[in-house]
């Protein structure tokens, strides 16, 4: 097993544990935890997805052309931008969390039964 | 309990398809043909020396200039959604311990020189400007946590937001008329490999990133903490 | 002889994933469950260093480990009073 094994399948193994951890708790706040925890694994996948073995970050220093001695530095960029809009996700659901307490004065969502019929 | 049950087989399932891809997944000798174009051609065409920041800034700049549009509507909605109390919200008064307010007052000027050291020198070392936006957003936190009833300047950060966002969309409408496309880098000179004042526009633009995303960030927290108590 | 690069990852995925067990546990406090995220988050930030992205590292270090855990519990100040799950 190598480290990019290792890598990607503790990635998948964070996202199992996220969603079923968003699926199954009951407060709202636990779910968001959930939530963000497997944003972490995906993180984690898209980075091992562009690790080649022996090879070094994609920063250059000289101007000599490294380009069988850096990793895939396209994924990086992409997972960057993930993991900036992952915080504004996180912080758009606490701001609604917050005025769904603020509202009900609960944080159980077994208890918000307005919609059922 | 079924619903427990129910979520297991769906994340077994899930399970089996993951297992497949992690299975059939092999590494390539070699790189692929697009990330070898970037790895030839940056320091030819934009002269940074960090390969990441020259594909967020400039090969793919335009994403960018989207990422920063959605945090923007993230502020605004969080600012929305919890009705920011202008007046009539009593500041919240418990004893902050001394140690917090020397603390807070040696460093946040250190963390504010740190962030603005990281988004500067965003093409030469790993770093840049969410980075740094993310570290001037912790300064300011920690201004909120030694004085929790201290008014805060929402002026100053709204004003810093949108100056800075009307600069970055101006340096690339000035990237159309005066070099090769929207957000080019080459309006300003090269300069030599290596040095600070090299990559053209790309400090500028990471500067200027940095400010409103650490602006952005000091928003939303702002919002939170000043939302109405019980 | 197993080269200590992956000595080290396997001891981060053990920690990240017991870290992840921990967060979502039913039993125990809020305060506990935002804190494991934030750690999960943290060992995270050092496996991108074992994978040559030193970038994207300081980026998840900054604000998944650090505003995320801070905006949990600015929310987690405002809605005390109910410990109910």
């Amino acid at each position: 097993m190598t480290l990019l094994n290792l890598a990607m399948g503790t990635g998948f193994i964070l996202i199992l544990i996220g969603l079923f951890g968003a699926l199954t708790q009951r407060d709202i706040l636990r779910m968001i935890v959930g939530f963000t925890i497997a944003a972490t694994g995906t993180n984690l996948v898209l980075i091992a997805v562009g690790f080649l073995p022996n090879r070094t970050a994609p920063i250059l220093e000289s101007t000599a052309p490294m380009a069988d001695a850096i990793v895939d530095p396209v994924p990086q960029a992409l997972v960057l931008t993930a993991i900036v809009i992952g915080l504004g996700v996180t912080a758009l659901m606490l701001a609604f969390a917050y005025k769904i307490h603020a509202a009900k004065g609960t944080l159980d969502i077994s208890k918000l039964t307005d919609l059922k019929w | 309990m079924t619903k427990r049950l129910i979520a297991l087989l769906l994340l077994l399932g899930l399970g089996t398809i993951f297992a497949d891809l992690i299975r059939g997944f092999t590494p390539d000798p070699a790189l692929n043909m697009s990330a070898q174009f970037y790895a030839a051609r940056t320091v030819v065409d934009t002269g940074a020396a960090n390969i990441v920041t020259a594909i967020i800034v400039t090969f793919r700049g335009l994403d960018t200039l989207g990422e920063v549009t959605v945090l923007f509507l993230t502020a605004a909605i969080v600012a929305l959604v919890l009705g920011g109390n202008v007046s009539g919200v009593k500041p919240r008064n418990w004893p902050v311990g001394e140690l917090l307010q020397t603390g807070t007052k040696l460093l946040v000027p250190l963390i504010v020189l740190f962030g603005a050291y990281v988004f500067i020198n965003g093409h030469l070392t790993p770093g840049g400007g969410f980075q740094g936006g993310a570290i001037l957003a912790s300064a300011v936190l920690l201004l909120l946590l030694a004085n929790p009833a201290r008014r805060f300047g929402h002026q100053l950060i709204s004003r810093v937001e949108a100056v800075s966002g009307l600069f970055y969309v101006g340096i690339g409408v000035l990237g159309l008329v005066l070099a090769g496309g929207f957000l080019d880098n080459r309006i300003l000179p090269l300069g030599e490999f290596g040095s600070i004042l090299s990559a053209g526009a790309i400090p500028l633009i990471y500067a200027l990133i940095g400010l409103k995303v650490g602006a952005e960030f000091s928003s939303i927290m702002a919002s939170l903490s000043e939302s109405e108590d019980k | 002889m197993i080269e200590l690069r992956l000595v080290f990852g396997a001891v981060l995925a053990i920690a990240m994933i017991s870290a992840a067990i921990m967060a979502i546990w039913p039993g125990r406090s809020r305060a506990i469950a935002i804190l494991a995220a934030g750690a999960v988050s943290l060992f995270a930030s050092i496996m991108f260093l074992l994978l040559a992205a030193p970038d994207v590292a300081m980026t998840e270090a900054a604000i998944g480990s650090g505003l995320t855990t801070f905006l949990f519990f600015f929310v987690l100040g405002r809605v005390r009073g109910r410990k109910d799950d």
